[in-house]
């Protein structure tokens, strides 16, 4: 550690004004923030003291994305077994499956993502902003394994430009830049984002794994109940087997590379709730709205709309649904502010995941619009809370 | 009018400065809903065009009979008789385009630009300066039109004008066409990006 701040300071000078790095001098400064704490304080105003910064908050986010991606590595090994007929599942064989799968697409996302901060941040001539640390993680998690990386890329590129920097960069987008990447690759290359065969890693990888058998399907489980046409739900595994509400609870089924697992959601959620990052309003208010209308739609199944007939435990536990609620919708930047409104806000993005999931089978995944929407009217919700606040103490000021 | 009108800027302003699209934002929806492809753009353009300087000049000429408080009717029924016309034209003579176009045809009747021009020029200019000016706007319009179109059909599908564009080779490597550029939204994003490099080259157009 030592070596390594007298190195900095050593290469400083070069950033300063008047050195011949000069131009770089912000990713100098970010990597700097990045490793140490700033020695620097602000002279002047009124600040609340607080060890943590925007960088430590995302790096607790990151940190309690973990368990979904460690465990989305094994569950890419383990669907992959599966799908070539395996009898036997080596614990350590499948996690390197997995990591090798999903590293060509995290490394693209950060690489991009980062890269067209730095640039920005060059060419403003501002600090680099760590905004991106937490979605360049969530990226990879909410898409299909099979995505190929060039659309990866250009889905990134396209969310960092135009639903973050043209708002004025981190802290500035009005809607969620990992969903926005998540929405431009499920509208612009639909094939390649939903149907049977995206969910689930066909080919080895440096020599592991093996051939996939002709014929096979690997439709999550929200895929197959909105093609479902018989009223007969009937959610299998890629080997046949049923899926139980405990398997969509552990998350050994086929989906989306980090959503599938609610336990590893949970313990994140617990990271996030102990250290005050996210906020619980939210998360449970979104829980309640789904639970209700999960609940509304169960009452009224009908064959029609198959997702109807799930119990709204399982509506609560397949698909990005926990994910969406614990990552996505606590956004503190695109989510609601006050306190009702985060309560509103939540319940919204609970009732309308579910909402378009059930009612939409042209849309068997429901929460990333859902978030995205309730993004939209965020402000609006807080306005109408404030504006009664300010209302209720006007009363209360006249009458007197 | 007072001020001595200059037909060469008459002309000429739409094109860039003055744009009805990039600058005044005008016409937007006929923008997002004909431009998924290039050959419904040209001839919606063109149509814009003929159906802007006829109603230009017929406004111009009659505009001092116009009574003020039906002025509105005036001008939207000279438009609207102008618009079947073109919408009889397509249907005899380019079918195809025509089925594409459907009403947005019909809806050229509502486009901003149109009476946008009609209030702002044709009724207290001269029929020759009002030409000039229908011509400009209508060339203006166009001109975004087809940039947005030739943006979403190459992106979007592969091709221009309907000719395959893109190589075969390239979806053998892997290549996708985006299906979001097929979808309206994309055109206002387009439209956005025109907007912004037009911005950086205009910056007397910069709002803070």
């Amino acid at each position: 550690m030592k070596a390594l701040r007298k190195y900095l300071d050593r290469i400083k000078p070069n950033f300063e004004p008047g050195g011949k790095l000069h131009a770089f001098r912000s990713v100098f400064d970010g990597f700097e923030t990045f490793l140490f704490t700033p020695r620097t304080t602000s002279r002047s105003g009124v600040h609340i003291h607080d060890s943590i910064d925007s960088k430590r908050t995302m790096i607790i986010v990151v940190l309690a994305l973990v368990p979904c991606l460690l465990f989305g590595m094994y569950n890419a090994g383990y669907q992959h077994w599966l799908a070539i007929g395996a009898t036997e599942f080596p614990f350590w064989e499948l996690v390197a499956y997995g990591c090798l799968a999903i590293l060509p697409t995290l490394v693209t996302a950060y690489a991009v993502g980062l890269g067209i901060e730095f640039i920005v941040a060059q060419w403003r001539g501002e600090e680099i902003q760590e905004g991106f640390l937490v979605s360049g993680m969530l990226i990879p998690l909410i898409c299909p394994i099979e995505t190929p990386v060039w659309m990866i890329a250009v889905a990134t590129a396209f969310a960092v430009i135009f639903a973050k920097e043209v708002f004025g960069g981190t802290g500035y987008n009005i809607f969620n830049v990992a969903l926005i990447t998540r929405a431009f690759l499920f509208f612009a290359y639909p094939a390649q984002m939903s149907g049977d065969n995206v969910f689930i890693s066909t080919e080895p990888i440096c020599g592991l794994g093996g051939t996939v058998a002709d014929g096979f399907t690997g439709a999550t489980p929200l895929g197959q109940i909105a093609s479902t046409t018989t009223g007969n739900l009937s959610i299998t595994g890629i080997n046949g087997s049923e899926i139980s509400t405990l398997d969509a609870f552990i998350g050994l089924i086929p989906g989306s590379f980090g959503e599938t697992s609610t336990l590893c959601i949970l313990i994140g959620a617990a990271i996030l709730l102990f250290s005050g990052i996210a906020s619980w309003r939210i998360i449970l208010s979104v829980f309640a709205g789904g639970a209700l209308m999960a609940w509304i739609a169960n009452t009224f199944a009908t064959p029609t709309y198959p997702a109807s007939m799930l119990s709204p435990i399982d509506q609560l536990l397949y698909g990005g649904f926990a994910f969406a609620a614990v990552f996505m919708a606590t956004d503190p930047v695109t989510g609601a502010r006050t306190n009702i409104g985060k309560y509103i806000y939540g319940f919204l993005i609970g009732v309308f995941a579910i909402l378009i999931r059930t009612y939409n089978t042209g849309y068997p995944e429901g929460a990333m619009l859902a978030v995205l929407l309730m993004n939209a009217f965020a402000p609006l919700i807080d306005y109408f809370v404030v504006q009664a606040n300010i209302r209720r103490r006007m009363r209360r000021l006249t009458h007197k | 009018m007072a001020e001595k009108i200059n037909n060469k800027k008459v002309f000429f302003n739409p094109f860039s400065k003055d744009n009805p699209v990039i600058v005044q934002v005008l016409g937007i929806c006929s923008c997002l809903a004909v431009t998924a492809k290039l050959e419904p753009a040209i001839v919606m353009g063109i149509s814009v065009i003929a159906v802007l300087v006829f109603s230009n000049v017929i406004i111009s000429l009659i505009r001092n009979t116009i009574p003020t408080n039906i002025r509105i009717i005036v001008q939207l029924v000279v438009v609207a008789g102008l618009v079947v016309i073109v919408d009889q034209l397509l249907k005899a003579y380019a079918y195809d385009v025509s089925k594409q176009l459907s009403v947005f045809i019909g809806l050229i009747i509502t486009n901003c630009i149109l009476m946008g021009r009609l209030e702002a020029f044709a009724m207290s200019n001269k029929p020759w300066p009002s030409f000039l000016d229908g011509i400009g706007n209508g060339i203006g319009y166009t001109i975004i039109l087809v940039i947005v179109a030739f943006f979403r059909e190459l992106l979007g599908s592969g091709t221009l004008l309907g000719y395959q564009v893109i190589p075969q080779s390239f979806y053998d490597v892997g290549y996708v066409n985006n299906g979001l550029m097929i979808l309206p939204p994309m055109a206002l994003i387009v439209v956005a990006c025109i907007i912004w490099v037009h911005r950086i080259y205009n910056k007397d157009l910069q709002e803070d």
